[in-house]
């Protein structure tokens, strides 16, 4: 990978990483303002279905997420398994496409009322 | 008082601890008590040493663990239960005892282009550099390096990753690209950025802890990894 391609994805990572923190922070709030609240699981869904400020939320979130983990994953793998090159390069971004692909069905069946 | 239990490195990687007795003393430095054995135990005993006064850079070793320069390091200070162990520097080739290659370490420092280029001869004028000015400052919080090694010794990340140029030459790149005067900063920026450069740093801070003079490697290489991102951006690199 060229030097400019891994600066590229240093920037992608730490600005994934600022958006994830403002994201895990909304999401602590919300999950313990519903289960202080009492709300059921049909009471949340209820309010998050249709909500499209709620879905745009959350799949910012599960963008950042995609963007994040495969970055940190893979220098993981190269700096603890020695594990560097092309192969580990798909590998995280297999990872990263398939956290897009689950989180992203998540939000739907949330935020769209189908099965999760 | 008590004589001091000291375990000193013998032979190559493969090598072993080797045990000594040597007499307390007041203000006894981790260097007086190699020197004190090899001029009084052991001949044999191989170190490296030359101002003894924390000017030069070339004592540092491994004491109790830590990388230390070991002139300026007193046994009262890093002594537990009255036993010190010397090793070699991490994350660099022993040549034997306490000897280090540090071919590695000197040439990344070439590799990150920790060479000034500038426009001038001897026959121009000075260049003014306001010491008030931003740049300046930056390049006097990083150029007291001696190039001792403890900090590339002390970083986990040279140790997961050969490449990895390793703070001090990243340290003196920075100084560099602060220097208004330097000519290859694009040049610099490219060589400093990438996995083996300033962007595998995790920011462990073992560099900035370590570091004898008290300098902050650190935070020279998170103002790379800002200048490389906006280099790259622009275009420049």
């Amino acid at each position: 990978m060229s030097r400019r391609s891994e600066v590229l994805l240093w920037g992608a990572q730490r600005i994934s990483a600022m958006v994830l923190a403002l994201c895990v922070v909304v999401h602590l709030i919300t999950m313990i303002y519903a289960v202080r609240s009492g709300l059921s699981g049909a009471e949340i869904l209820g309010r998050t279905q249709g909500n499209v400020g709620w879905f745009a939320f959350y799949a910012l979130f599960v963008a950042a997420v995609s963007v994040h983990a495969p970055i940190g994953l893979r220098t993981i793998l190269a700096e603890t398994l020695n594990w560097r090159g092309k192969s580990a390069n798909v590998f995280s971004a297999i990872v990263g496409l398939s956290l897009a692909m689950w989180g992203l069905r998540a939000v739907t069946a949330v935020f769209g009322g189908g099965q999760a | 008082m008590e004589n001091l239990q000291v375990r000193i490195w013998r032979g190559q990687e493969n090598g072993g601890f080797q045990e000594f007795e040597v007499p307390r003393q007041e203000s006894q430095t981790v260097l007086d008590v190699v020197t004190y054995v090899q001029r009084k135990c052991d001949p044999t005993l191989s170190y490296r040493f030359a101002c003894r006064v924390g000017v030069c850079g070339s004592c540092a070793m491994t004491v109790n663990g830590v990388s230390r320069w070991t002139c300026r390091t007193h046994v009262d200070k890093v002594a537990e239960d009255n036993k010190v162990e010397i090793a070699p520097l991490r994350n660099l080739p022993v040549i034997k005892d306490l000897v280090t290659d540090m071919s590695e370490f000197f040439d990344k420092w070439a590799k990150a282009r920790g060479r000034f280029a500038g426009a001038t001869t001897r026959k121009d004028g000075f260049a003014p550099v306001s010491p008030e000015s931003k740049e300046r400052k930056r390049v006097d919080a990083g150029i007291e390096c001696i190039g001792c090694g403890v900090c590339y010794s002390a970083c986990d990340v040279v140790t997961w990753n050969k490449d990895y140029l390793g703070p001090a030459a990243l340290n003196r790149a920075w100084t560099l690209v602060n220097d208004v005067r330097d000519t290859e900063r694009a040049e610099r920026l490219a060589a400093v950025a990438g996995d083996a450069g300033c962007h595998a740093c995790h920011t462990h801070l073992n560099c900035t802890e370590r570091c004898p003079k008290g300098l902050s490697p650190t935070a020279g290489i998170a103002g790379l990894k800002r200048a490389v991102l906006a280099a790259t951006l622009a275009g420049e690199i």
